[in-house]
């Protein structure tokens, strides 16, 4: 009765322009009489500007204009969604409060001159103190921003302390605390930033394009700042080149190429360097904490607590102070445990940090799953043994941090993952490779995530772009209009960097009305054709908006079949779609196509009377509830004791995202995720000297892992479907980080455990591993 | 100065700034942005274009020192058809953002040029030059190996999916 392409590995529609170089990022946009902009950087962690002389960089040629905190100061800070701390001032006014902070922008011909005149602005600074030392700042011996009274902006607390005092007060309770630093990355998208403004003051247009997971919320924080009505903003994210939670801000740049675009009267282009991208861009992570498990020698986990510091940076962006809350979300995992979980938001003199890929939930789960790892060990117990005893096994589930859990099948889904991995078969293997002088480890990690953010009630709680100008809750939408020709184009307002929206939404919309995929066009990321979107993060476009898009389908269905019932006589509920058109139940020769229905259908007076002319339809979808994906992920590692190397020898993910629109695309989802959360188990660190001063400011010492540094993985699925949206999907984007750091550290662990270690800080770096194990002295 | 070079078959000759890097040369000046910069330290290869037939990171290499060279970037290298290398990549899900891919579809080229059956140990060491932050790597390895099988001759390995009818 349908096209019967969901669940198939439709090969995307996007990769015929991506593969031959033709599809258009921001930076590959050119426009007549564009300029080009570029940054003057603090080189300080902290200080106090004394003056700033742009006399030399002025009287190049090619330069058109330099511009200060006094040229942008009416515009107010930048604007972020949950503003608790210091707010960015759009260019440095009066001191700088971390490394790379914009203090001027440069606009000039082109990007060559731009650099010559950045390089000619003498800035005067008077260094001062700076705090990057996470526990160092919550101690308030040095303020980081002197707009914060003190460095601890906010605090998250959930859950009951009493209960933890309870269950230590239990006769025979085993008590494990590890600290445990879950350290600062680069989010390190291949494509840098990049924005493209062009004010025409005849039509008092201003257009955008940006390299932006949230073209909408970038137009109404645009319209905000310069006063514009929606009419007036055009945002456009064309191609972008990776995400992962960092272009999900609105950005001073942005704004401050669109003011200078409206200042000079010419288009204004800012693409990022690499080195500024390490400091420019938002950061992620950024923990330390002691994780406690309290339990029987049995197993059985009495309470978990978490007591830990989370790092803002010196400026509050977007999301900065809410990342720990969605961490808070899953504090307790998949088990039906007490918890008492803490988090305290400290400023610091680093760049700001935010959501980048997993946003407080990989944090959440690092601690909980190395605690619980920690807590296996001490008793003696198999770790998958002791995470089976306390899983949730009734559903729907309310949690200890609060929270209801629709769906879940924690038990199956790591028995599947045992079974794939052949779990005895490896801890045999693990012994008889003891036996041959090799340190192999197995690690464990179970993960609950939630996503599909979001039902629209949470936007009283901040879940909204209200404070960019948008007060638009976290719905989704989609617009399907099948064409006069018999073709169909989807419009949607998510904002994808390479997740494939315009071959799984195709099949969305193929599936309901048996248009082939090659004949649906999906558009997004124009935010004057799209219909409100509020763009793409924590792994919500499909659940969200994707459900908007097959609500609309279902509409344009219902009034095609009316169409068609009416052009063969025939009853409307007896019409079914297939292969292009549509036929009566029984009678698969009696058909019309689709051309045939779209002909009618424009013609008002060939349909019923009383019929709308048309065939389009729009939905907006506010879903019950969050989703909750989960998942459980298993590692070996062969780590060389002599030098400290640690080698990904195999890894296995099993993952739950619910229903599947198109399982090739959701591995890919799932092979990037890991990708991320294994290297920052093992490879990456942004790590700053005392003074800021930020030492892996290039890829060429920020580590990101190439294809030599990791296996294939080996893959599969429990399906689990939510009902809390009509195609029972949950999301993938996030999943394979939030469950695969501790998973390779817990393996890590595993292996050198029986040399007396019981614990090392990511990233494994050889020289951390080999001191373990050695001991610093050694 | 005067550089006179051959891109994608082309000749070109343009007048240019001693100090303008090849990868700015074919973007700005000849609207080749297929070519894309990525860290400008020759570190994500994202730059990758052919000189010589040699892969080669266009963002630390002036133009002017490809004076008389014959330059391929990822927009000549389509010959009517695909190459085999373009065609594992959309078969095998090797591409998701797409901005690491001209670069690594170039890298992936030359490496087949000089072993026909790469291991997949030596996929992995021959791309070490390309980052991609997407895709962990596992379907561009799969893809090169698509590609590899296709200009063999060879049936290419089995997808991890089962196919659409």
């Amino acid at each position: 009765m349908t096209a019967n392409v969901i669940g198939k590995a439709i090969r995307r529609k996007e990769d015929p322009a991506l593969i031959q170089g033709k599809g258009l990022y921001t930076d590959d946009m050119k426009m007549a009489g564009m300029l080009h902009a570029a940054f003057v950087r603090s080189p300080f962690g902290k200080a106090r500007i004394l003056g700033i002389d742009a006399s030399r960089a002025t009287e190049l040629e090619g330069v058109h204009a330099v511009y200060t905190a006094e040229d942008v100061r009416q515009l107010g800070p930048l604007l972020a969604q949950v503003a608790i701390g210091a707010l960015r001032p759009l260019l440095a006014d009066g001191t700088v409060n971390h490394v790379g902070e914009a203090v001027a922008m440069v606009v000039a011909t082109d990007r060559y001159v731009a650099q010559d005149a950045v390089d000619a602005v003498d800035v005067d600074y008077e260094p001062l103190e700076a705090v990057v030392d996470l526990e160092d700042a919550a101690s308030d011996r040095t303020i980081a921003n002197d707009t914060n009274a003190s460095n601890v902006i906010h605090v998250w607390e959930v859950g009951d302390a009493d209960a933890v005092a309870a269950a230590r007060a239990t006769d025979g309770a085993v008590e494990v605390s590890v600290k445990m630093i879950n350290q600062r990355l680069i989010p390190t998208a291949i494509e840098p930033r990049s924005a493209l403004a062009d004010y025409n003051g005849g039509y008092g247009n201003m257009t955008l394009y940006s390299s932006s997971q949230i073209p909408h919320a970038v137009a109404g924080a645009l319209g905000k700042t310069f006063g514009l009505s929606s009419n007036n903003v055009r945002v456009i994210a064309p191609e972008v080149g990776g995400g992962f939670g960092a272009k999900l801000n609105y950005y001073s740049e942005e704004a401050l190429v669109t003011f200078a675009s409206r200042e000079l009267g010419s288009p204004v282009k800012w693409t990022e360097t690499r080195r500024e991208a390490s400091v420019a861009t938002i950061h992620g992570r950024g923990w330390v904490g002691t994780a406690t498990i309290v339990g029987t020698g049995e197993g059985k986990i009495l309470a978990y607590e978490l007591d830990a510091l989370s790092d803002m940076g010196a400026y509050t962006q977007n999301f900065t102070v809410a990342i720990p809350l969605l961490g808070q979300y899953v504090a307790p995992g998949q088990y039906d445990i007490p918890i008492h979980w803490k988090v305290q938001c400290v400023a610091t003199n680093a760049p700001t940090t935010d959501a980048y890929r997993g946003a407080g939930r990989p944090e959440a789960i690092f601690y909980l799953e190395r605690a619980i790892d920690a807590f296996a060990r001490e008793i003696g117990m198999d770790p998958a043994d002791v995470r089976k005893r306390n899983f949730f096994e009734e559903f729907p589930a309310t949690t200890a941090a609060g929270m209801l859990m629709d769906s879940g099948d924690y038990g199956a889904n790591l028995d599947k993952l045992l079974e794939l991995a052949d779990y005895q078969g490896l801890r045999r293997k693990q012994e008889e490779a003891r036996a041959e002088g090799r340190t192999i480890g197995i690690g464990l990690s179970t993960y609950v995530e939630v996503c599909g953010f979001g039902p629209s009630a949470l936007a009283e709680g901040g879940f909204s772009w209200a404070s960019y100008g948008l007060p638009a809750a976290f719905n989704g939408s989609g617009l399907v209009r099948v064409n006069p020709d018999g073709t169909a184009t989807v419009m949607i307002g998510t904002g994808p960097s390479g997740q494939g929206h315009e071959t799984t939404w195709a099949q969305i919309v193929s599936e309901a009305l048996g248009i082939a995929v090659e004949d649906i066009q999906v558009r997004h990321g124009d935010t004057r054709d799209s219909p409100m979107g509020i763009g793409t993060f924590g792994s919500r476009s499909l659940a969200v908006d994707g459900s908007a898009t097959s609500q609309a389908a279902e509409k344009v269905r219902e009034k095609a079949a009316r169409v068609a019932a009416h052009m063969m006589e025939a009853s409307p509920d007896d019409i079914e779609f297939a292969d292009g058109g549509a036929h009566v139940t029984g009678s698969p020769d009696k058909t019309v196509t689709w051309a045939e229905i779209a002909e009618v259908a424009y013609q008002p007076h060939r349909l019923p009377d009383g019929m709308e002319g048309g065939m389009e339809a729009n939905a907006v979808f506010s879903p019950a509830n969050a989703t909750w994906p989960f998942g459980s992920h298993l590692a070996v590692v062969d780590v060389d004791t002599t030098t400290g190397d640690v080698t990904l020898l195999e890894y296995f993910a099993m993952d739950d995202c619910g229903n599947v629109i198109n399982p090739m695309i959701v591995d890919g989802q799932v092979h990037g995720g890991l990708a991320q959360g294994i290297s920052q188990a093992l490879f990456e660190h942004a790590i700053f000297d005392e003074d800021g001063n930020l030492l892996t400011g290039s890829l060429l010492d920020y580590p990101i892992p190439t294809a030599g540094d990791l296996p294939s993985f080996t893959l599969d699925r429990t399906t689990t479907p939510t009902d809390v949206n009509p195609m029972g999907v949950k999301g993938i984007g996030e999943a394979g980080t939030i469950g695969s750091a501790q998973t390779v550290l817990n393996a890590v662990i595993d292996a050198v455990a029986h040399l007396g270690v019981t614990h090392i800080d990511m990233p494994l770096r050889p020289k951390r591993v080999w001191q373990a194990i050695h001991g610093n002295g050694a | 100065m005067q550089v006179s070079l051959t891109v994608n078959g082309r000749t070109q000759t343009a007048e240019i700034e001693s100090r303008t890097l090849l990868v700015h040369y074919l973007r700005e000046h000849l609207n080749l942005t297929g070519t894309h910069v990525g860290c400008e330290t020759s570190y994500c290869g994202a730059c990758t274009v052919l000189v010589d037939g040699k892969a080669i990171k266009s963002c630390t290499m002036l133009a002017v020192q490809t004076e008389g060279a014959a330059i391929t970037t990822i927009e000549g290298l389509a010959n009517g058809e695909l190459h085999p290398v373009q065609q594992g990549f959309v078969e095998r899900h090797g591409l998701q953002c797409g901005f690491c891919t001209p670069g690594m579809i170039m890298s992936a080229v030359a490496l087949l040029d000089e072993n026909d059956s790469p291991s997949e140990d030596e996929i992995r060491h021959g791309i070490e030059g390309n980052l991609c932050r997407c895709t962990g790597y596992h379907n561009i390895v799969k893809s090169i190996e698509y590609a590899a099988a296709t200009m063999r001759g060879d049936d290419p390995p089995a997808s991890d999916w089962e196919d659409e009818s």
